[in-house]
């Protein structure tokens, strides 16, 4: 079996780290001003329609039939399978729902002779959107500020508060920003998958804290960024494990799960990915600069031995 | 050497068997089944379970069961098709008293039922359905109560003879100028006398002009609004009862909006056009000189007179002239006649309705009345190859009764058979009352083929997943390993069981949530697993090292889980359909992993390891 005693020196290419994280960061942040995010119905409102049809569909048949029954800024793609076909309307104002569904159902029957089964329809008024929108903002920021206040209790010094939330953000900002370069359509199912990213990231971020304040106080004589090493070093075996199998599940369910949980598995899937790395690099480098110390955890060690006497 | 208490054993036996005995309908499959109820008049009893058997028989739709429960018919089929094919043949047998709706019945068995145990049951993306978020247009109904406060003004100070400038309206106030402080003063109380408690009234000079300005007060305001959904509410009910739906959901969200769930409903198109359709009332005159059935065969209707039919498809002649219509009905309900005991229903009229009627009932007492119910839908159809919105109307008279006396704001109808029927009346007058206009903000349609495609990738996914982390646990821990794949599958039974036991509807997204927890739920194993092997590197005795990996993984395994949980019950809290079904999977998997991780496995350590003296682990 592997590890006899892993021995990285982590934290000697910290500031190469640093600079990765700042670049991945600012493309990310790029990216988001100059391509925006493809956001789904959900947030702008709208329609999708998918349907199946009895062959291989003809694109650019379907859109021109669209266009002819005035539905020319119709985005036309393929999911699945070449038989289905999803098809996303930009909201109109003054538009009944029910009857523009109706109405492309309707063209896209006549289209062929075994004709098109009705996937799902999904409508979004525009003021729906807005408030999805505004409600799942809300969501991240109350996440944030809850683990955010959880962390600084059971941790006591504000820097470990602080390097977790740096983690958080810099992996959102990153797997929000995969979404943008590609241009993958974000919902509500990757916005759930981001939240569930906050938590596992910060899950990661807490395993490795955990190890650090302990080794704070068994290795009385060494620097920081001894201790950080040591303690990523101990812990480097679960966190791989841990992400792998999650990653494991994540490709069955990216694989097999079908396009409309594909965003939802990609972002976790990236997510993860950043999210280990950040607890390593962002986290612990963040204690670092924060200047944490071993007299800063002088409570919590009252506290521990308290605990830890039989 | 590490044992654990008696009580720890059986606690965790405890919940095993609780899971699996909550688990275990979801092994049972749901059988495609027609739910048979009756709607007015009629009684879903043995002679309809009998006619319904026979019917099929004759057709030939194989059924494997027809059973009468809680005034309900049940029959259940072996596929979908022969479902769909009865339905169609049920429908036109049973004729309109009855309401045939598809349906998925559990097939629990008795002793399980007994249990309270029922399987989870299938949110709209899995099973295929319609979700619709309503909204009610409450800037129409302020203009439609303040339309009408300006006409009963004008009435009310003419019929107090205080001449009037003008009365008008803007979007939220009704104003009424005068030509002088002393007529203003007059109207105001004459105002304030008839609307106390619904407006609040200002006076402005204006120009030389003294005017009230009267705006309607917020609780009146909120009463109104309040009404305006329910009305809704109660109108849809009505309206999804026609497309044949078990279990269908539709419930006020929020102060404006109504949601309308209907599971397994496949003709989309037919349930927006029902949903859509708009009720209106009428009362009119019986004409009882002449002969409805000699008009109704021989197509000769006298003249001022129009031929309906009644519920029970009786042909009955009213007079062309309307006396009220269903705009000014403000509230209707159902109870009892304090005089003769029977069921009655009170109808509530506005001060404008009330005059009309009063002057129509005061000229026809003791002659007979009837209530016409009129639903409009709009069908489209394609006429010379154009797709047009032909508006359909259906007329039906609903009530009948004899005017005994001048009727005011508030009136009553008696002579009903049944408190059921006073009920039914009530209902469909408050459908019939002027409604707020609502349009749909959200939709989401699942065909039946996305459903069940759904279904099985989710099960895929989870299954796959599932494997592939217990092939490795295996053989990176080997026996632990096979202790933590003991307890993941405890995990998933636990999960499930949750689920079903809270009836907790399950959804794509919470599958992905099952799946999210299989993946992290090691997680608590493999931090205690790396303890342990990590205290057996620093030399301490294996039983040593099973105690303190335990005992130091403890904390780690909280804070990481509380965590997650934070942000999972932020989901729950503010998130919306998909997102809160991915939340409460993984709520519930978090938790019962924590249970099954670290008090299951250990129980399963000690009973195998506790007692032994080891010089080795297999981990």
């Amino acid at each position: 079996m592997p590890n006899a005693k892993t021995r990285i020196d982590f934290m000697a290419v910290r500031k190469s780290a640093l600079a990765l994280s700042l670049v991945l960061i600012v493309i990310s942040i790029g990216s988001l001003f100059v391509n925006g995010l493809n956001l789904g119905i959900d947030f702008t409102g709208g329609t999708s329609i998918e349907v199946r049809f009895q062959q291989p569909a003809d694109l650019g048949q379907v859109r021109s039939v669209l266009a002819e029954g005035g539905f020319d800024k119709a985005i036309v793609q393929n999911v699945d399978t070449a038989r289905d076909v999803l098809i996303r309307l930009a909201p109109r104002p003054g538009e009944d729902s029910a009857e523009l569904s109706n109405e492309v159902l309707q063209l896209l029957r006549n289209m062929t002779e075994g004709g098109a089964e009705m996937r799902s329809v999904d409508f979004v008024g525009p003021q729906v959107g807005e408030e999805l929108r505004d409600r799942g903002g809300i969501a991240i920021l109350v996440a944030l500020a809850g683990i955010l206040l959880y962390v600084w209790v059971r941790f006591i010094h504000w820097g470990f508060s602080v390097g977790s939330v740096l983690a958080l953000v810099h992996d959102v900002i990153i797997t929000v920003g995969v979404f943008s370069l590609a241009r993958i359509s974000f919902d509500l199912t990757v916005l759930a998958a981001i939240l569930a990213v906050i938590g596992y990231s910060l899950n990661d971020t807490i395993v490795v804290f955990d190890r650090v304040r302990e080794n704070f106080r068994l290795m009385r004589k060494a620097e920081p960024p001894e201790v950080l090493n040591t303690s990523i070093n101990q812990m480097l075996t679960r966190t791989l494990i841990t992400s792998g199998t999650t990653l494991l599940v994540l490709f069955a369910l990216l694989i097999f799960g079908g396009d409309n949980i594909f965003g939802f598995a990609l972002a976790l899937v990236v997510g993860i990915v950043v999210g280990t790395y950040s607890s390593i690099y962002i986290a612990s480098n963040a204690l670092i600069m924060l200047g944490v110390t071993k007299q800063d955890l002088m409570p919590v060690e009252k506290e521990g031995e308290g605990e830890e006497t039989p | 050497m590490n044992r654990y208490p008696l009580w720890k054993y059986l606690l965790i036996l405890a919940v095993v068997v609780g899971g699996i005995l909550y688990a275990l309908p979801n092994r049972y499959p749901q059988d495609p089944a027609l739910q048979i109820s009756a709607t007015r008049g009629v009684e879903v009893n043995e002679t309809v379970s009998q006619r319904v058997a026979n019917v099929l028989e004759q057709v030939g739709v194989a059924y494997k069961e027809v059973s009468l429960e809680q005034e309900q018919l049940l029959v259940r089929f072996h596929d979908v098709d022969d479902q769909l094919k009865a339905q169609d043949i049920v429908r036109n047998v049973l004729g309109s008293g009855y309401i045939v709706a598809l349906n998925l019945a559990p097939s629990t068995p008795e002793w399980l039922q007994a249990f309270n145990a029922r399987p989870m049951s299938l949110g709209l993306d899995l099973r295929g359905g319609v979700h619709f978020l309503m909204q009610v247009d409450m800037d129409e109904v302020l203009a439609k109560t303040l339309e009408r406060n300006e006409g009963e003004f004008r009435t009310l100070l003419i019929e107090n003879n205080i001449p009037y400038e003008d009365v008008s309206r803007t979007e939220e106030a009704v104003l009424a100028s005068f030509a002088s402080a002393a007529l203003r003063e007059r109207a105001l109380d004459a105002l304030r006398g008839e609307y106390r408690d619904d407006m609040a009234f200002d006076s402005l000079e204006v120009d030389g002009a003294f005017r009230i300005e009267a705006r309607v007060r917020e609780e009146a305001l909120q009463e109104i609004r309040n009404f305006a959904v329910q009305q809704n509410v109660t109108a849809l009910r009505k309206r999804v009862n026609e497309l044949g739906v078990a279990e269908p959901l539709i419930q006020q969200a929020g102060e404006d909006r109504v949601v309308v769930q209907l599971p397994g409903v496949q003709d989309t198109a037919r349930a927006k056009e029902i949903l859509g359709k708009t009720a209106t009332l009428e009362f009119r005159l019986v004409n009882e000189g002449a002969d409805a059935y000699e008009a109704q065969a021989t197509g000769r209707v006298p003249a001022g007179d129009r031929l309906y039919l009644d519920r029970q498809g009786q042909p009955i002649l009213l007079k062309r002239r309307v006396m009220l219509t269903g705009d000014y009905i403000i509230d209707a309900q159902s109870g009892i006649d304090t005089e003769s005991g029977g069921p009655s229903v009170t109808i509530t009229l506005d001060g404008k309705g009330a005059r009309l009627f009063s002057k129509a009932s005061g000229e026809n007492v003791k002659r007979l009345m009837a209530v016409v119910f009129i639903e409009t839908q709009t069908e489209t159809r394609m006429i010379n190859g154009e797709r047009v919105n032909v508006p359909i109307k259906i007329e039906e008279v609903i009530n009948v009764a004899r005017i005994q006396e001048q009727l005011g704001k508030r009136f009553q109808i008696t002579g009903l058979d049944s408190s059921r029927e006073a009920a039914d009346l009530a209902l469909l007058l408050r459908a019939g009352a002027l409604a707020a206009p609502m349009q749909i903000v959200e939709e989401r349609t699942i065909g039946p083929s996305l459903g069940k495609d759904n279904i099985e990738r989710g099960f895929k996914s989870v299954v796959i997943g599932f494997v592939l982390v217990m092939i490795f646990m295996a053989l990176y821990y080997r026996v632990f390993g096979l202790i933590a794949n003991l307890a993941l599958t405890a995990n998933l039974l636990l999960i499930v069981a949750a689920l079903s036991l809270f009836q907790a509807t399950l959804t794509l997204p919470g599958i992905a949530g099952i799946v999210l927890t299989v993946g992290m739920a090691v997680d608590a194993n493999v931090l205690i697993f790396e303890r342990i092997r990590e205290e057996l590197r620093n030399g301490v005795s294996p039983q040593a090292a099973i105690r303190a990996g335990y005992d130091k993984a403890l904390s780690t395994i909280a804070d990481a889980n509380i965590t997650t949980l934070i942000a999972a019950i932020a989901l729950i809290v503010i998130g919306t359909g998909p997102v809160q079904g991915f939340a409460v999977t993984l709520s519930i998997g978090i938790v019962s992993s924590m249970f099954t991780a670290i008090m299951g496995t250990r129980a399963v350590v000690n009973l195998i390891y506790g007692n032994r003296r080891l010089k080795r682990l297999a981990i």
